[in-house]
């Protein structure tokens, strides 16, 4: 099993056309203290690129973006008033389980030390 | 039984009306009505929960709460893209002549010559300031300005019968508002990545116009929220006018340019200006604002109504229907007319030169606090910067202080912090603008603080600095239970 990572600070797993994404440890301290994640419902179908969840924190509220096109096939609706697990844990972590309608789009992301790197980078 | 409250000194602990409410104080003594029902629909005053209080107690009440609000009044407020400058008293004396304060605006025109001439004259005025010479001056503040343009935008496209353009082209470094209002007027927004640079470059507005067919527009602010111009705007603004984009010129930070250059020369086809930043007149709850709209001859047609006729002689607003291809009426009468006196005093009052100096003099004093603490604190892009500079925590984030608790020390100090982790782009931003009208001796006051921070940091003395503010009436306060249980109605106990 690989995660794969965005510049936009999501992690993605994949086990065969489903794909779990969250957002990184790196993408959740920047955020400071959070106070509100709004989901959306099981059952959309998202395009590549498009936002399906907002994160709202003291500082700012940021849009998360889905890497993969498909259909959300289930949401982790327990992340809402648990927002100390979202973080880079597939167990817990995970915001969204989306059924991927075009796997090849995966093909660019970035794995673990390649996102490590791109993080060391922004400071 | 009776409890003391938390006043110490001349420092009141206010509490609120309710809560100092007894049922043996007077209140105002109204007679009461016999049978006849009160016109507010309401039975009794008791009923309705109002306290029951006597007028002094609530004269006092009320100038109590007024001497907690901070205000460029009372001191440095160096909030970055806000520009709080100072508000000279002569708008203030202007704006209450009689004849002004006084007007009501369903008065006749015939017998408001005076006002709508003073419209008419500061629609000019900007007009030339910017070479964008079709004003609107009715929009109320600065996103409404926003609102307003990029309604000027679509409703030229439409007039066209440019359906295909659908997206709004916004950098990753612009105010909320930008995308927000693109947003609002059905927009879908592109974001041009400046994380590199700060700045919008060539490359990144390239890709993202691509062919340009389906680009509206684009929404650029000059200089940028991290206090850079945008050096490359001529040419970014001649590719997009091919592609048959109009470029919206957010006016946050005219300050900078005032009198220098005029965004006409840059490819600003419309932009908004806020009078209550650049032009000194009051805001940050001392509002209202005024944003007025300013936009080339081929927008003007499309720009809200009204605006100010000049027939001859007379003065007067336009009737409705009077321009059809107008976006329509975003504001009732005439938008802020108060602060059209008070921009058109501090514009005059200034004169050519003057304004000239404000943007040199704001800019100098950014430069200065830059070159004062760019050994301290870690500038991201290089300086020189324009009217306001960007700091942020990354040496002092090593040792476990924040941009937080740098502005909580500041407020300590008895000053307005900076404003915080803003842009988005930059970790733990403060963004400094300290506008033209501080003395050399506030500027040195801010500084001074900023490096005895910076210094603590260095020796270790950081435990104080996570306990700031101390002195203010209130401490830290816990921002993440504000958000998640508000508390926003008193109830009694």
């Amino acid at each position: 099993m690989t995660v794969h990572f965005t510049k936009d600070h999501e992690w993605m797993k994949i086990e065969g056309d489903t794909a779990w994404i969250g957002i990184t440890t790196y993408a959740r301290h920047a955020l400071g203290d959070l106070v509100y994640l709004e989901l959306p419902e099981t059952g959309r179908k998202v395009s590549k690129g498009e936002h399906f969840a907002v994160v709202e924190s003291v500082k700012a509220a940021s849009e998360i973006y889905t890497p993969v096109s498909g259909k959300i096939v289930e949401v982790n609706s327990t992340l809402s008033s648990n927002l100390d697990d979202l973080k880079e844990d597939i167990e817990t972590g995970w915001i969204v389980k989306i059924k991927m309608s075009n796997p090849s789009e995966v093909a660019n992301m970035m794995d673990k030390t390649a996102y490590d790197q791109y993080v060391s980078t922004l400071d | 039984m009776t409890q003391i409250d938390d006043t110490r000194g001349l420092d009141y602990h206010e509490s609120l009306l309710w809560e100092k409410a007894r049922s043996d104080t007077p209140g105002v003594d109204l007679p009461t009505p016999e049978n006849k029902p009160l016109r507010t629909g309401q039975n009794a005053r008791a009923e309705i929960g109002l306290p029951q209080i006597s007028e002094p107690q609530a004269v006092r009440h009320f100038v109590r709460l007024s001497t907690k609000n901070y205000s460029i009044d009372h001191g440095f407020f160096p909030l970055g893209s806000c520009t709080m400058k100072h508000n000279p008293r002569l708008n203030e004396k202007m704006a209450r002549l009689p004849g002004f304060a006084h007007l009501h605006p369903l008065q006749p025109m015939e017998t408001t010559q005076g006002a709508l001439a003073l419209m008419c004259e500061l629609q000019r005025w900007l007009g030339e300031l910017t070479g964008l010479p079709g004003v609107c001056l009715t929009p109320a503040a600065g996103a409404h300005g926003e609102l307003a343009g990029i309604m000027t935008i679509r409703a030229a496209h439409l007039h066209k019968g440019h359906h295909h353009k659908t997206v709004i082209l916004v950098p990753d470094s612009a105010h909320g508002t930008n995308p927000a209002t693109a947003a609002m007027c059905g927009y879908t927004i592109r974001t041009i990545p400046t994380r590199e640079t700060g700045r919008v470059t060539l490359s990144a507005f390239k890709e993202a116009l691509g062919d340009g067919y389906d680009v509206a527009g684009m929404m650029v602010t000059n200089p940028n929220t991290c206090g850079l111009f945008e050096k490359d705007i001529r040419e970014i603004s001649d590719l997009l006018h091919k592609a048959g984009g109009y470029f919206y010129g957010d006016g946050a930070n005219f300050n900078a340019l005032v009198g220098k250059i005029r965004p006409s020369d840059l490819g600003v086809d419309v932009m908004h200006i806020n009078l209550h930043k650049t032009f000194s007149t009051p805001h940050g709850g001392g509002g209202p604002g005024s944003g007025p709209i300013c936009c080339t001859p081929e927008l003007a047609p499309y720009m809200p109504t009204p605006i100010v006729i000049k027939d001859q002689n007379t003065y007067r607003l336009e009737q409705a229907g009077e321009r059809p291809t107008s976006c329509g009426q975003l504001k009732g009468f005439h938008g802020q007319f108060g602060m059209h006196v008070r921009a058109l005093s501090y514009m005059m009052s200034h004169g050519k030169d003057g304004l000239k100096r404000v943007s040199e003099d704001a800019v100098i004093h950014a430069n200065y606090i830059l070159s004062q603490l760019q050994d301290d604190y870690h500038v991201p892009y290089a300086g020189p910067c324009m009217h306001e500079c960007l700091l942020t925590d990354k040496i002092q984030k090593e040792k476990g202080v924040t941009t937080l608790d740098i502005a909580k020390t500041l407020i300590e100090y008895g000053m307005h912090p900076m404003t915080v982790y803003f842009p988005l782009v930059v970790q733990g931003a403060m963004l400094i603008e300290p506008t033209e009208t501080e003395s050399q001796a506030e500027l040195d006051r801010f500084i001074h603080v900023m490096k005895m921070v910076a210094q603590d940091v260095t020796a270790g003395r950081t435990d104080t600095l996570h306990t700031y503010p101390v002195s203010a009436p209130r401490r830290r306060l816990d921002e993440v239970k504000a958000a998640k249980e508000p508390n926003l109605r008193w109830k009694v106990s």
